[in-house]
C-alpha cells in the first residue's frame, strides 16, 4: 500500500530509492565486517604480546607506528579507489611516487626550498596523472595498457633522474611532517587523515563523486545522461596522481630521502587493499571506509608479524589468502555464490 | 572571450609550471663532487703499456651500490691511458645480459670483467667468452664453475657478519641477556644468508644471540617501514645491526622519528652517508662493516694487468691472483677519516 503510494508521488527518488539503500546498507555491513577483521588482528596481538597490547601507552605507540605506516600507500589507495570507482585502474602510482619523490630531492629542486619540494612533488604527480588520463580518455588506450607503459617508464625517468643514487633531504620542514607531532599524532597520519576525510566527501557529497560511480557503472549510460565522461576519467587519473605526489611526500619525510626504489609493488598493495575494502574492479562500487580499513588491515598485519618476529615470507602468504577470503565473503553477500550454508546473507534478497 | 582568456592562463601556467619542474631535475652540487674511488699506483705496472680494449657488464643500476660500481668501473677505466672501456648495457635480467655478453663476445675486447645478474645462470657464457681466448674478470656475484673465470674478485658477506658480530660482541661481552637486533636485506638471496650466518656465529662466541630479526628489501622505504615495527617490537635494545647502508638512510630516519637513542647501531657495506654520521656521532650509528664496491675499480685494474700479460707487482708471481676476496673492515669514529674517501653514494 505504502509503496504504491510513494510510487506515484515521487517517481524519480521511488526509482533510486531502493536501490541506493540496499547499497548504502550492504556498504555498512562489508565496513562492519572489515573493522571486526581490524579488532581480530588486535586481539591475536593481545595474546600474542600482551606486554604492547595491553599497555597502553606501548599500544598508543605502537598503533601511531601502524597509522604512519599506512599513510602513503593509504593515500595512494584513495586515489585508487576513485580510479578503480570509475572503472579503470591505475598500475603506476607506485613508480610515480618514485618519480615524484626524486623529482622534489634533487639538489636543484631542494635550493627552492619548502615550496620547491612541494611544488615538485604534487606537480610531477599531478602531470603524469594528467598525462595518464589524456592516453585513456582522448587517446582511448585501455587504462591497464596506458598506466603499465607509465609505471614502466616514470620508474626509468626516476633512475635517469637520480643516477639510480639515494638523495638525501635536507629540507628539514619536509623530514619533520614524519618526526614532529601535532597532539601527539604525528603529521604525516593527520594528512593521511584529511585525505581520507576530503576523499569521503567527495565520493558521498558532491556530484564528482556520483558521476564516478555512474560512469564506473555503465560509461555509455552516464554519456547518455549528459556527463562529459572523457573530461571526468582524465581528472579521477589527475586526482590519482595528485594522491601519488602527496604519498611521495610521506615517504620523502618518513625515509629522509628520495629513491628511484620508492613505492616498489605499491600499485599492487593498493588495489589488494582496495578490493579487500569492497571496491569492484569491475567499476561503479567502492568505499572510502573500506579502502581505509583494507590498508589498516595489512598495515596492522605487517606489525602484528615483526612483533612476534616473525619471517615476512609466512606474511605475504597470509596477505594473499587474505585478498581471496575477502573477495569470497563479498560474492557470499552479493549473493552471486550459493553456498547453502550461507543462505541467511541472501535473507530478504528479492530475484531480479 | 573570457573562457578563452581562461584557458590561455590556464595553459600559460601549466606550460610554466613545467617549464620550472623542468628545471628541477639537476643533482649537479658545486665542486666537491670529487668522490670517485679509483688508484692508479706507482711503479713499472702504471706505465702505459698496449692499448687494451676491456669489456664491462653489471646489472643495471637501481640502486647506489650497483651504481657505484658502474661509475667505479668507468671512472678507473679513464685513468689509464691504455685502457679502452667497451661497457655494454646489461638488460633486465640474466637472459638479457646474456646476450648483450655474446655480442660483446663477438667484438673481441682483450678482456671482460663481469658482474652477473646469477652467477649461476652466467656460467655458460662466461665459458664461452673464456673459450674464445678472452680472460673474464669475475666480479663479486661467482659463477658455478671456477674454470669459467680467469680470476675473481669478490666481497666477503660471511665477513661482514662477522666484522659487526666481532663489533657488537666486544661491547655487549658478559651480558647474556642483551636484545641485539638484525635488519637483514632481501631474505631470499644467498649473500644475505651468509651474512646472518657469519653474524650468528660470531655472536655465538661471545655468549649472544639475535634476539629480533627483520628483513628490508635493501630500499630506503622498506628500511624505514621494518625498522619502525622493529622498534615497536622491542621496547629496549641494546644494539643493532643493518646489513646495508643504502637501507640504513631509513632506518636512521625511523629512529630518529620513534626518538630511540638507549642502543648502538652497526652498519653495511660503507656508504658516504653512513660515514658522514660515523664521523659527525649524531646518531645511533657507531661503525659500518665495508662491502665496498671498489671491487669495481679493482677489477678494472686486474682486466688492464691479465689483458697486458702481467701480474702484480708486489708479488712474485707473473699473473694476478685467481681469486681475491676482499675484508670487510669495520670503520669506526677513529678511522673513518682514511675511510672515506672510498665511501659510495648511496
Amino acid at each position: 500500500m505504502t509503496v504504491s503510494t510513494r510510487v506515484t508521488t515521487a517517481e524519480p527518488e521511488a526509482v533510486r530509492e531502493p536501490g541506493r539503500r540496499m547499497l548504502s546498507l550492504e556498504s555498512v555491513k562489508r565496513t562492519a565486517t572489515l573493522a571486526a577483521v581490524l579488532l581480530a588482528l588486535l586481539v591475536v596481538g593481545a595474546v600474542t604480546r600482551p606486554d604492547i597490547f595491553l599497555d597502553p601507552a606501548k599500544l598508543w605507540s605502537n598503533e601511531l607506528t601502524v597509522l604512519s605506516l599506512a599513510s602513503a600507500i593509504g593515500v595512494i589507495t584513495i586515489g585508487m579507489t576513485f580510479v578503480m570507482i570509475g572503472g579503470g585502474i591505475d598500475l603506476s602510482v607506485g613508480a610515480l611516487l618514485a618519480l615524484a619523490s626524486v623529482w622534489c630531492t634533487t639538489v636543484a629542486t631542494q635550493s627552492f626550498g619548502v615550496t620547491g619540494v612541494i611544488f615538485a612533488a604534487l606537480a610531477v604527480g599531478t602531470g603524469a596523472g594528467i598525462v595518464n588520463g589524456l592516453l585513456i580518455s582522448y587517446g582511448r588506450l585501455v587504462p591497464f595498457i596506458a598506466t603499465l607503459a607509465m609505471m614502466v617508464a616514470a620508474r626509468g625517468l626516476a633512475q635517469k633522474i637520480s643516477g639510480s643514487q639515494t638523495q638525501i633531504n635536507r629540507v628539514a620542514f619536509v623530514n619533520d611532517l614524519a618526526s614532529g607531532k601535532v597532539l601527539g599524532i604525528p603529521y604525516i597520519v593527520v594528512i593521511f587523515a584529511v585525505v581520507v576525510v576530503l576523499g569521503w566527501i567527495l565520493l558521498n557529497r558532491t556530484t564528482f563523486g556520483r558521476r564516478t560511480v555512474a560512469i564506473g557503472g555503465n560509461a555509455e549510460a552516464a554519456r547518455l545522461a549528459g556527463i562529459n565522461v572523457k573530461r571526468h576519467t582524465l581528472a579521477l587519473y589527475a586526482l590519482s596522481g595528485l594522491c601519488c605526489g602527496i604519498a611521495a611526500l610521506i615517504v620523502v619525510a618518513q625515509t629522509t630521502s628520495g629513491s628511484n626504489t620508492n613505492g616498489d609493488l605499491y600499485e599492487l598493495n593498493a588495489i589488494a587493499a582496495a578490493i579487500i575494502g569492497g571496491t569492484a574492479l569491475t567499476g561503479g562500487r567502492g568505499t572510502i571506509m573500506g579502502s581505509l580499513f583494507g590498508v589498516l588491515i595489512f598495515s596492522q598485519i605487517a606489525n602484528l608479524f615483526t612483533v612476534n618476529n616473525l619471517p615476512t615470507e609466512t606474511q605475504r602468504i597470509v596477505n594473499g589468502a587474505i585478498i581471496v577470503c575477502a573477495v569470497l565473503v563479498q560474492q557470499l553477500q552479493m549473493g552471486r555464490l550459493r553456498v547453502p550454508a550461507f543462505a541467511w546473507t541472501r535473507r530478504g534478497r528479492t530475484p531480479t | 572571450m573570457s573562457t578563452s582568456r581562461r584557458r590561455l592562463l590556464l595553459g600559460g601556467s601549466a606550460l610554466g609550471a613545467g617549464a620550472l619542474l623542468a628545471g628541477c631535475t639537476s643533482n649537479e652540487t658545486k665542486g666537491n663532487d670529487d668522490n670517485d674511488q679509483t688508484k692508479v699506483s706507482g711503479g713499472n705496472n702504471a706505465a702505459p703499456g698496449k692499448t687494451v680494449t676491456i669489456g664491462f657488464t653489471a646489472p643495471a643500476a637501481d640502486h647506489g651500490w650497483i651504481a657505484a660500481i658502474t661509475n667505479n668501473a668507468k671512472a678507473q677505466a679513464g685513468k689509464y691511458s691504455d685502457v679502452k672501456l667497451l661497457a655494454v648495457d646489461p638488460g633486465r635480467d640474466a637472459p638479457a645480459q646474456i646476450a648483450a655478453i655474446q655480442s660483446l663476445i663477438q667484438q673481441k675486447p682483450d678482456a671482460i670483467v663481469m658482474l652477473p645478474y646469477d652467477g649461476a645462470q652466467l656460467t655458460a657464457v662466461a665459458r664461452q667468452a673464456t673459450d674464445a681466448g678472452i680472460p673474464v674478470v669475475n666480479l663479486d656475484r661467482e659463477f658455478a664453475d671456477p674454470a669459467a673465470a680467469f680470476t675473481l674478485i669478490k666481497g666477503d658477506n660471511y665477513g661482514m657478519g662477522v666484522s659487526a658480530g666481532h663489533y657488537i660482541g666486544r661491547k655487549l661481552k658478559g651480558r647474556s641477556g642483551a636484545v641485539i637486533a638484525e635488519i637483514a636485506g632481501i631474505d631470499t638471496l644467498q649473500l644475505t644468508k651468509d651474512r646472518s650466518k657469519g653474524f650468528a656465529d660470531t655472536l655465538a662466541t661471545y655468549g649472544l644471540r639475535v634476539t629480533n630479526r627483520v628483513a628490508a628489501q635493501f630500499t630506503v622505504d622498506s628500511g624505514q617501514a621494518v625498522t619502525a615495527n622493529l622498534l615497536q617490537a622491542a621496547p629496549k635494545i641494546d644494539a643493532i645491526w643493518n646489513h646495508d647502508d643504502d637501507q640504513g638512510v631509513g632506518v636512521l630516519a625511523a629512529i630518529r622519528q620513534a626518538g630511540r637513542k638507549e642502543f648502538f647501531m652497526v652498519g653495511g657495506a660503507g656508504s658516504l652517508d653512513a660515514m658522514d654520521h660515523i664521523k659527525a656521532g649524531d646518531s645511533p650509528l657507531e661503525a659500518t662493516v665495508t662491502y665496498p664496491p671498489t671491487m669495481a675499480s679493482s677489477a678494472i685494474s686486474l682486466a688492464r694487468l691479465t689483458a697486458q700479460g702481467k701480474g702484480m707487482e708486489d708479488l712474485v708471481e707473473l699473473q694476478v691472483p685467481k681469486l681475491i676476496v676482499l675484508q670487510s673492515e669495520t670503520v669506526t669514529k677513529e678511522n673513518v677519516e682514511r675511510y672515506r674517501p672510498l665511501g659510495f653514494k648511496s
